[in-house]
């Protein structure tokens, strides 16, 4: 089982919903997606056991074969190939690693190299499989190592995904076929946009989903009324209390400060398991 | 020769767009003659590598210099190799920025003008 954890707006309570909920239910892994910062571990304290790198194939021109005909430039999507004076330019941080450079290069001077991007680590705590994602610092392209943490989906157990915020490729790729998506989000007007937006996403991606309302005793109603009125099943409300962040600046989770919790989020995880 | 100003408009009298790969117009003037083209920029709302799209467009038309507002490092480096002259920090009417240049009062920069991504929306325009 896939269950992924989303929002839409960042900072609405992603990594304390998904590690609450991988400390609640037995048998489970967690992956942090969110591989430009991510930090479950902060919660978690795996102990990390393997690391292996990440990397994406992007061109390098034999100069002595290169004719400068340009047909690499034409057939890059990406714009990161620039043919000046017969001369290749290739600009690696917008190279998408397709290939179609190499293999449509009429001379065969195109070759693709390895390039290191990021890497993933996993570990564990106590039964809880941990596995994370980094992207290498001044890399833009996160998806390559977004899909190397989810090699390690083991279909056997119950696979939490904290995804990266936002709506666009990498929570694509992170939230892509799982089971069922959580969206978590708070009760403001940016929150309510961007849910709108990632209800959007997960409809179009044909995704079961259920909101988590973080800090609800905030804002308005305005989000509750949007999922009555859509239909979308409210599973779970954390209210705003100052025990939890406070807990959570010092890298607490709720489960282990509040044992109360461990039974709302073990109910949580029934709730999706039914539907 | 010819020479690309970066515009907001398709006309002499139209602002500098000081902004080079998703400027609105490039607008490619010969010194001599005073003619000149607008062309629309299709790269304006591109994903990503506008400024390599960009600067590879100035080198098949053979420019000889680029007057605009700012330049960001990947545009930089596909001018350079073509050994366009890229002048940024120009503002105000195409008409004048031409004169300026036909004066020789615009010096040419060895260095991109700002980072990366500059030019997204919603990033600093200056």
């Amino acid at each position: 089982m896939i269950i992924s954890v989303a929002s839409g707006k960042g900072g609405t309570g992603k990594t304390t919903v998904a590690t609450n909920l991988a400390l609640s239910v037995p048998n489970a892994q967690i992956l942090d997606c969110d591989v430009e910062e991510p930090n479950s571990h902060i919660f978690i304290k795996p102990e990390i056991k393997s690391k292996e790198y990440v990397f994406i194939p992007v061109p390098k021109v034999n100069e002595a074969k290169c004719d400068g005909c340009g047909k690499c430039q034409e057939v890059c999507a990406y714009n990161a190939i620039a043919v000046v004076n017969k001369k290749v330019l290739i600009f690696p941080e917008l190279c998408h690693g397709c290939g179609s450079c190499s293999y449509f290069c009429p001379q065969h001077a195109i070759k693709e190299v390895n390039k290191e991007i990021g890497f993933v680590e996993t570990g564990k705590k106590r039964d809880l499989l941990f596995t994370q994602g980094k992207l290498n610092i001044g890399e833009a392209m996160s998806p390559p190592v977004i899909k190397a943490v989810k090699k390690h989906i083991n279909s056997a157990q119950v696979n939490i995904i904290d995804a990266p915020p936002g709506t666009s490729c990498p929570v694509i790729t992170a939230i892509k076929k799982s089971d069922f998506c959580i969206l978590v989000t708070e009760p403001t007007p940016f929150g309510l946009n961007d849910l709108i937006l990632a209800v959007e996403v997960l409809r179009k991606l044909s995704i079961s989903f259920g909101v988590v309302i973080n800090r609800s005793d905030l804002g308005d109603r305005k989000t509750d009324d949007y999922c009555r009125k859509e239909n979308i099943a409210v599973l779970m409300k954390i209210p705003f209390k100052k025990e939890i962040a406070s807990a959570y600046s010092k890298g607490i989770p709720a489960v282990e400060q509040f044992p109360e919790y461990k039974q709302r989020f073990k109910d949580l995880f029934n709730l999706i398991n039914e539907k | 020769m010819k020479i690309c100003i970066t515009s907001q408009g398709d006309s002499l009298d139209s602002q500098v767009d000081s902004r080079f790969g998703r400027c609105q117009y490039f607008i490619i003037a010969d010194t001599e003659s005073s003619e000149f083209e607008a062309i629309e920029n299709s790269n304006v709302s591109g994903m990503g590598g506008v400024g390599v799209q960009s600067g590879q467009f100035m080198a098949e038309r053979a420019v000889r210099a680029v007057l605009t507002g700012n330049v960001g490092p990947n545009a930089f480096r596909v001018l350079q190799t073509a050994g366009i002259n890229v002048i940024t920090g120009v503002s105000g009417v195409v008409k004048t920025a031409i004169e300026r240049y036909n004066k020789g009062e615009l010096k040419p920069i060895q260095d991109p003008s700002v980072d990366s991504k500059f030019g997204m929306p919603g990033m600093g325009k200056t």
